[in-house]
């Protein structure tokens, strides 16, 4: 690849001590951007489940009080959006991936590839590896708050080594698949898998 | 999902822009006109991201929305200068013509509009969240479309307003497209506009009805579309068709 051209006069600021904790191309944030395709659900807990299915076949559903009921695990990550910003050190609870498979009774993640699907139609792509061993969980707290709905609450996935897009808002169900199915942003063009140590933002990077 | 919103199917390879004119649209918001040889065309409602290189090799991206209809003769930007932008400071600072950046896209394919998917088109905007939402306008106008199209356009002042001639012009073709702003902080005297932030109040009055099944799409700072998309979906309409682009200082 040729040298890229240098921006006459542009010095920028964003070298920083942390800098071996921040992705290619990202830029540190200590707010909390909200970004999303369409209008924040309105929780309701009540008819709220949380559902496993293998393939089409659902092996676990929860309630609220149920999901709650489980193992909570707690996390403090870093995390990356695509649209290039990171946040150090964010606080998460949640149940893992890991006890969600074994409250269903399973050993390991029925399928290769998981589809997640979330309210309001969103979808997206995880491969089944990178959910399990403790990388990945349903997160219901923020900071030791409950996760606010404009970030995804009541309860988002959270793969936090990943692009944050993976880490889907207002996540009902995880869908394990025999084949790698695209979700809603991968299918209009954004990376299948999206590492952000490898900048994978874009179908090709 | 619909088939006319088309995946990016090929690699998005960093292109070098160079300046060709920059053009004060309001004291805090410049546009930029860029040649971008081998540029493949846009949709409206499309971005880009936009890498800057210094001296040193240190780089910066961020994400810019495409103002420019899609079969205009050059790509535009409008850029907002935020007090802590790294790279905004730059685009709408220290640049000039003659200058050159990278940038890769059009990248996007579900906040877009194409005069094929018809309307009523209800487009509502906060500060420079409008600049999208223009690309539609100017992509409607170039078509010759004459779906019914409101713009519902928040900025603090008048002199905040981006675009304001030109939107005056377009909304006086008698195309079908109606121009509303609402000023939240200064009124110029004689303002006989709203003055007030969007609410729902506002939304009903000045959109079309849910029955009309318009076309939504809300691009600003996040309070803003968060507030407008809740409302718009309590108001009727269904959330499939509000289509939200949200940024703050640091998201984009």
């Amino acid at each position: 690849m040729s040298e890229p051209p240098i921006s006459r006069g542009f010095r920028g600021r964003g070298r920083g001590a942390s800098s071996a904790r921040v992705p290619p191309g990202q830029h540190l944030v200590t707010d909390f951007p909200v970004l999303s395709a369409g209008p924040t659900p309105e929780p309701d807990l009540k008819s709220w489940s949380f559902t496993i299915e293998d393939g089409a076949s659902p092996i676990g559903e929860w309630s609220w009080q149920q999901f709650n009921a489980l193992p909570q695990t707690e996390v403090t990550v870093d995390i990356h959006c695509v649209t290039t910003w990171s946040k150090l050190d964010t606080s998460w609870r949640g149940v893992s991936i890991d006890t969600l498979l074994e409250a269903a009774g399973l050993a390991e993640p029925p399928g290769p590839f998981v589809l997640a699907h979330c309210d309001g139609g969103y979808t997206t792509n995880v491969p089944s590896e990178d959910l399990v061993d403790g990388k990945a969980m349903v997160a219901t707290h923020y900071d030791g708050e409950p996760l606010d709905p404009e970030h995804g609450g009541p309860a988002r996935l959270l793969v936090p080594h990943l692009y944050f897009w993976k880490s889907a808002k207002w996540v009902r169900k995880l869908q394990f698949l025999d084949v790698d199915q695209p979700g809603f942003w991968e299918e209009l063009g954004y990376h299948s898998y999206g590492d952000p140590w490898r900048e994978q933002r874009y179908d090709g990077d | 999902m619909t088939a006319t919103e088309t995946p990016v199917a090929r690699r998005l390879q960093w292109m070098t822009a160079r300046v060709t004119d920059v053009i004060d649209e309001t004291p805090r918001v410049r546009r930029l006109v860029l040649e971008i040889p081998g540029w493949p065309g846009h949709k409206a409602g499309q971005h880009v991201d936009v890498r800057l290189t210094a001296e040193d090799g240190y780089q910066a991206q961020r994400s810019y929305s495409i103002a420019a209809a899609p079969k205009a003769l050059q790509v535009t930007l409008t850029v907002e200068r935020l007090s802590d932008g790294e790279v905004s400071s730059y685009l709408a600072g220290d640049l000039r013509v003659g200058d050159q950046f990278e940038l890769r896209g059009p990248i996007g394919g579900y906040f877009v509009w194409t005069a094929a998917l018809g309307g009523p088109l209800f487009l509502v905007a906060g500060g420079s969240g409008v600049v999208p939402l223009m690309a539609m306008l100017r992509h409607r106008a170039a078509a010759k479309s004459n779906v019914p199209a409101t713009l519902l356009y928040s900025s603090r002042s008048g002199s905040d307003i981006i675009y304001r001639a030109e939107l005056d012009r377009l909304a006086g073709q008698g195309d079908g497209l109606t121009v509303v702003h609402t000023l939240t902080r200064e009124r110029p005297p004689g303002w006989s506009g709203p003055a007030r932030r969007i609410d729902r109040a506002m939304l009903q009055s000045v959109g079309f009805a849910p029955d009309a099944k318009p076309r939504i799409f809300v691009c600003g700072p996040t309070p803003l579309v968060e507030a407008a998309a809740s409302d718009l979906r309590d108001l009727g309409h269904a959330p499939q068709l509000i289509k939200t682009e949200r940024f703050g200082p640091t998201g984009r």
